[in-house]
């Protein structure tokens, strides 16, 4: 597990995502209303929709494709669907945005 | 045991006897039907609102095919029985299948009366009977030529005004001196030749046809003074006489139609009539209520109870054409041993008149305001002494023993045994117990269990007012369904209160209308963000993270993330130019996909977001801007070659789609925004299947709009007919904007249309030309914000954080 640095929280728009590539995966990367931080897969569990580009609401994300919900907290669909993406942690220093990928994530998770 | 019931048709009337056997006894018969229409049975008097576009056939179906299954029914189509041979008790249809009987039951219902003049078999002559004849006129209309109606009863003034409005020029010839004479007095008869008129409909009275004209098909008709009216189809609705001769050819008893005893059986007591080939008791029926009548009977007396007895009753009248209120009861004649009460109100176009014998009412005419019709009907059926209301009793129940004026009052004044439904022969009391009885709180429910109001419908504001009187605050007729789930608001009130609050933020929407979450979701998000765009186009700033993805980076995002790019082409003209720098995006970014779309423009697919800025930076170069292909908004205005090239085009279609679109595009609609410009009625440009179409004709352009060639397909309805482009123009945008100001997030204008309805809609835009400019100058009014490129704007470098990753990590570790 390492700390990556990944830019400045103003780099996202509020209630929006940016994406993060990573030799395995894109990551999105999610700034709430509170300017709450969540990263996820940025990969719906249901058609692998890019979530990144789906409307934020509370600590939620709605898929562009299908409309299902995932929670930024946990991941895990909201509502009636079931699935889960992966989560990341993320951390935040005055502004500062890092995140923490485990080693064989960065090389090798799928 | 199982004994064999045989039904030869498939009518209303033998839908219902059967609805009735299956409760009384069920399993009782096993079921056979021969319907010489290849179809199932449904309304049939609810062809006039689908011949008038307001109804589908699906929307009219009473018993679909999974009914006959699940009540295991064998049902013959497009069988016609020709034979009965009543001594071997079988029955043979036309494609020669042969069934035995223990009971049968003859249901064939009328035969259109032609009138036997020359040419009434020229192609192009039709009467107006089943769904096949309103398939032949809706057929007919696309032509938007000349029809003639011969006859001005019911069914003739339905099938003119369904023409009509389906754009038709439509004259009715009548050949007495007023319309429906039968069921209205002569004064009531001129309002309704005024009414029927106003709406562009000729009328000629005392009109004798003398021969229809034609060699191949019909041109026209000529009369008896001499007079020669053209026309490409011709409508015989002139009367029905019952449908007899299979039953005659079997030996039963016929008079007019099929002799019937009060308990329906025939001669022959095995075999029983229903509906309108029945006559009983000297009279045969062709109203509805009367018909479902002999079904009750009929189905009590195969169940095995004998003692129903037909018994007859007048059946109040009313026209089915949208805005004509008539209704018309009784006897109505004068003669010197009646007396008459009669109310005018010229300016509102009221006309009432109550019939009186010895002091009871015998007849009933009313027209333009007709809610009083169920008291009259109950008052004349009960026999009421009116002597102590005589100086009140024309201005209705509401004038009545000090009652307040109140609609509720009067429903709930009204007795327990008066009718509600005249289709159904449906009283109060039936409905109340079957509401507390059943526990139903919807109208649905109601029309499902009682059958009120399932008919012909004129009777649901009664059904909706006794549901409020005996269910109170539980029934909620106007229940709105909330935009989502964080809020109890629908959109309708939340438009309304945006603009009376002057609500010009989506956090002050949420703030004053309490939004139960913090930031709303992905379905009000949007639809508030569009909302105050429309109201506020000054003012508000677009909150492009409530916009759906494809409007935030102008593209269409397609299953793998990629997404498609479709520049705009306008009115669908293009040139060498344009398509070689289009050939070299396509190399330079190696584009998978080229496809022409239905819009009449080249969709470019499978590009990479970040390419996205860079494609439309080579696009703009060759002058291109966005298509808007993802929008809620104006996306195409299709066009043919009109009058530049086509030997048939009576104006510059091109022309005018292209001034359109360059006038419309970039603004934001309630959902997505089709148009087309078509220079004949040959309709090459599919103008009357799109959002809004012009149709160009010699005298002008032809305005449609609402239709619909999607999840639901739906001609167009015609707005109105103008003589210059200007207006054309004009019209259209200001139709646009109506719709703009007034729809719901996501509601195409069909549904729009059809919700707030087409009159509305044709007397704000077509007929006050103040509101029209009104709408048109807000319009123009909120291009100036609306019509920017937002592809320029991004090669210039707005929103650049959408087309780039944040950060890209990890790969020189992978790289080891």
């Amino acid at each position: 597990m390492s700390w990556i640095a990944i830019g400045e929280i103003d780099d996202i728009p509020l209630r929006g995502a940016r994406c993060i590539k990573t030799p395995t995966a894109k990551i999105a990367v999610f700034r709430t209303a509170d300017n709450a931080v969540y990263a996820i897969e940025n990969r719906c569990p249901h058609k692998h929709g890019p979530l990144s580009e789906g409307i934020v609401h509370g600590a939620a994300v709605t898929c562009p494709l299908h409309n299902w919900v995932i929670s930024l907290e946990t991941g895990a669909a909201l509502g009636a669907d079931e699935g889960t993406v992966r989560t990341f942690p993320v951390r935040n220093d005055n502004g500062r945005l890092s995140i923490a990928l485990a080693e064989p994530a960065l090389a090798a998770a799928e | 045991m199982t004994q064999k019931l045989v039904i030869i048709g498939n009518g209303m009337a033998p839908g219902r006897m059967l609805e009735h056997l299956f409760e009384q006894a069920p399993g009782l018969y096993e079921v056979t039907i021969f319907n010489a229409e290849p179809r199932v049975n449904y309304d049939r008097i609810m062809l006039s609102p689908v011949l008038s576009g307001e109804k589908t056939f699906e929307d009219i179906i009473i018993h679909g095919d999974g009914w006959y299954i699940d009540n295991n029914v064998t049902l013959y189509k497009g069988h016609r029985i020709v034979s009965i041979d009543r001594n071997a008790r079988t029955v043979t249809s036309d494609h020669g299948v042969t069934e035995s009987y223990d009971r049968l039951v003859i249901a064939t219902g009328s035969v259109p009366f032609i009138i036997p003049v020359p040419g009434k078999d020229l192609p192009g002559v039709i009467t107006y009977r089943d769904l096949d004849d309103v398939d032949a006129m809706l057929l007919a209309a696309q032509s938007r030529e000349k029809a003639i109606v011969i006859g001005g009863g019911l069914l003739g003034l339905e099938a003119a005004a369904g023409l009509a409005l389906r754009g038709m020029d439509v004259t009715v010839l009548h050949v007495m001196p007023t319309l429906m004479e039968r069921q209205l007095d002569p004064a009531a008869g001129y309002l309704l030749q005024k009414a029927v008129e106003e709406r562009g409909i000729k009328v000629i009275t005392k009109a004798n046809t003398k021969r229809i004209i034609g060699t191949d098909r019909v041109e026209g008709i000529e009369l008896d003074n001499g007079t020669i009216i053209p026309a490409t189809l011709v409508v015989m609705a002139v009367g029905i006489r019952p449908n007899a001769g299979l039953a005659k050819d079997a030996g039963l008893a016929v008079n007019r139609g099929i002799v019937v005893d009060a308990g329906m059986r025939t001669s022959d007591g095995d075999i029983l009539a229903v509906g309108e080939c029945a006559e009983v008791d000297g009279m045969v029926y062709g109203l509805v209520a009367p018909l479902y009548e002999m079904a009750r009977i009929a189905a009590a007396h195969l169940a095995g109870d004998t003692k129903p007895a037909f018994v007859h009753s007048d059946t109040p009248t009313k026209l089915k054409v949208t805005g004509i209120n008539l209704f018309s009861l009784g006897d109505f004649a004068d003669g010197d041993d009646r007396e008459e009460i009669v109310l005018r109100d010229a300016t509102a176009g009221i006309y009432k008149r109550v019939v009186i014998k010895d002091n009871r009412i015998i007849g009933t005419v009313l027209y333009g305001e007709t809610s009083d019709g169920a008291w009259f009907n109950d008052l004349k059926k009960k026999g009421a002494d009116i002597s102590a209301m005589r100086d009140t009793l024309i201005f209705g129940q509401a004038y009545q023993g000090g009652s307040p004026l109140d609609p509720m009052a009067a429903v709930a004044a009204l007795p327990d045994d008066a009718e509600i439904c005249g289709c159904n022969g449906i009283c109060k009391g039936k409905i109340t117990s079957a509401i507390t009885g059943k526990g139903l709180t919807t109208l649905d429910g109601v029309r499902a269990h009682t059958k009120a109001s399932a008919s012909c419908g004129s009777c649901t504001g009664l059904v909706e007012q006794l549901m409020s009187l005996t269910l109170g605050d539980a029934y909620n007729p106007a229940a709105v369904t909330p935009m989502c789930t964080c809020t109890e608001l629908g959109h309708d009130d939340v438009r309304r209160l945006i603009k009376a609050k002057g609500l010009k933020t989506i956090p002050a929407v949420m703030q004053e209308l309490e939004w139960k979450t913090s930031c709303g979701c992905a379905k009000c998000r949007p639809a508030l963000n569009y909302y105050l765009v429309c109201d506020w186009p000054a003012d508000y700033a677009d909150d492009y993270q409530s916009r759906f993805i494809n409007e935030r980076v102008h593209a269409n995002i397609q299953k793998d993330g990629t997404y498609s790019v479709v520049p705009r082409m306008w009115g669908g003209v293009t040139n060498a130019a344009e398509l070689r720098a289009i050939a070299d995006v396509v190399d330079k970014f190696e584009i998978p996909m080229v496809k022409v779309t239905g819009g009449q423009r080249i969709d470019l697919l499978g590009i990479e977001k970040e390419d996205l800025p860079a494609v439309w930076a080579d696009l703009g170069k060759a002058g291109f801007i966005s298509g808007q292909a993802y929008a809620k908004g104006l996306r195409t205005v299709k066009t043919c070659v009109g009058s530049d090239w086509c030997r048939f085009g009576t104006q510059d279609s091109t022309g005018l789609g292209i001034r359109i679109e360059k006038f419309m595009w970039g603004s934001w609609t309630p959902a997505k925004l089709k148009l087309a410009v078509s220079g004949c009625p040959r309709n090459c440009a599919e103008a009357t299947c799109k959002d809004i179409g012009v149709i160009c004709v010699d005298s002008g352009f032809e305005i449609h709009f609402a239709g619909a060639a999607g999840l639901d397909i739906k001609g167009t309805e015609v707005l109105g007919l103008v003589k210059t482009e200007d207006e054309a123009l004009e019209h259209i945008v200001a139709l646009t904007q109506m719709y703009r100001e007034q729809a719901r997030y996501l509601e195409r204008i069909y549904k729009w249309a059809k919700r707030i309805g087409l009159d509305e809609i044709r007397r704000q835009i077509l007929e006050d030309g103040e509101k029209r400019r009104a709408y048109y100058e807000r319009f123009v009014f909120s291009q100036q914000f609306a019509q920017v490129d937002p592809w320029s704007e991004r090669v210039s470098g707005k929103d650049k954080h959408e087309f780039k990753p944040m950060a890209t990590v990890g790969f020189e570790a992978a790289a080891e």
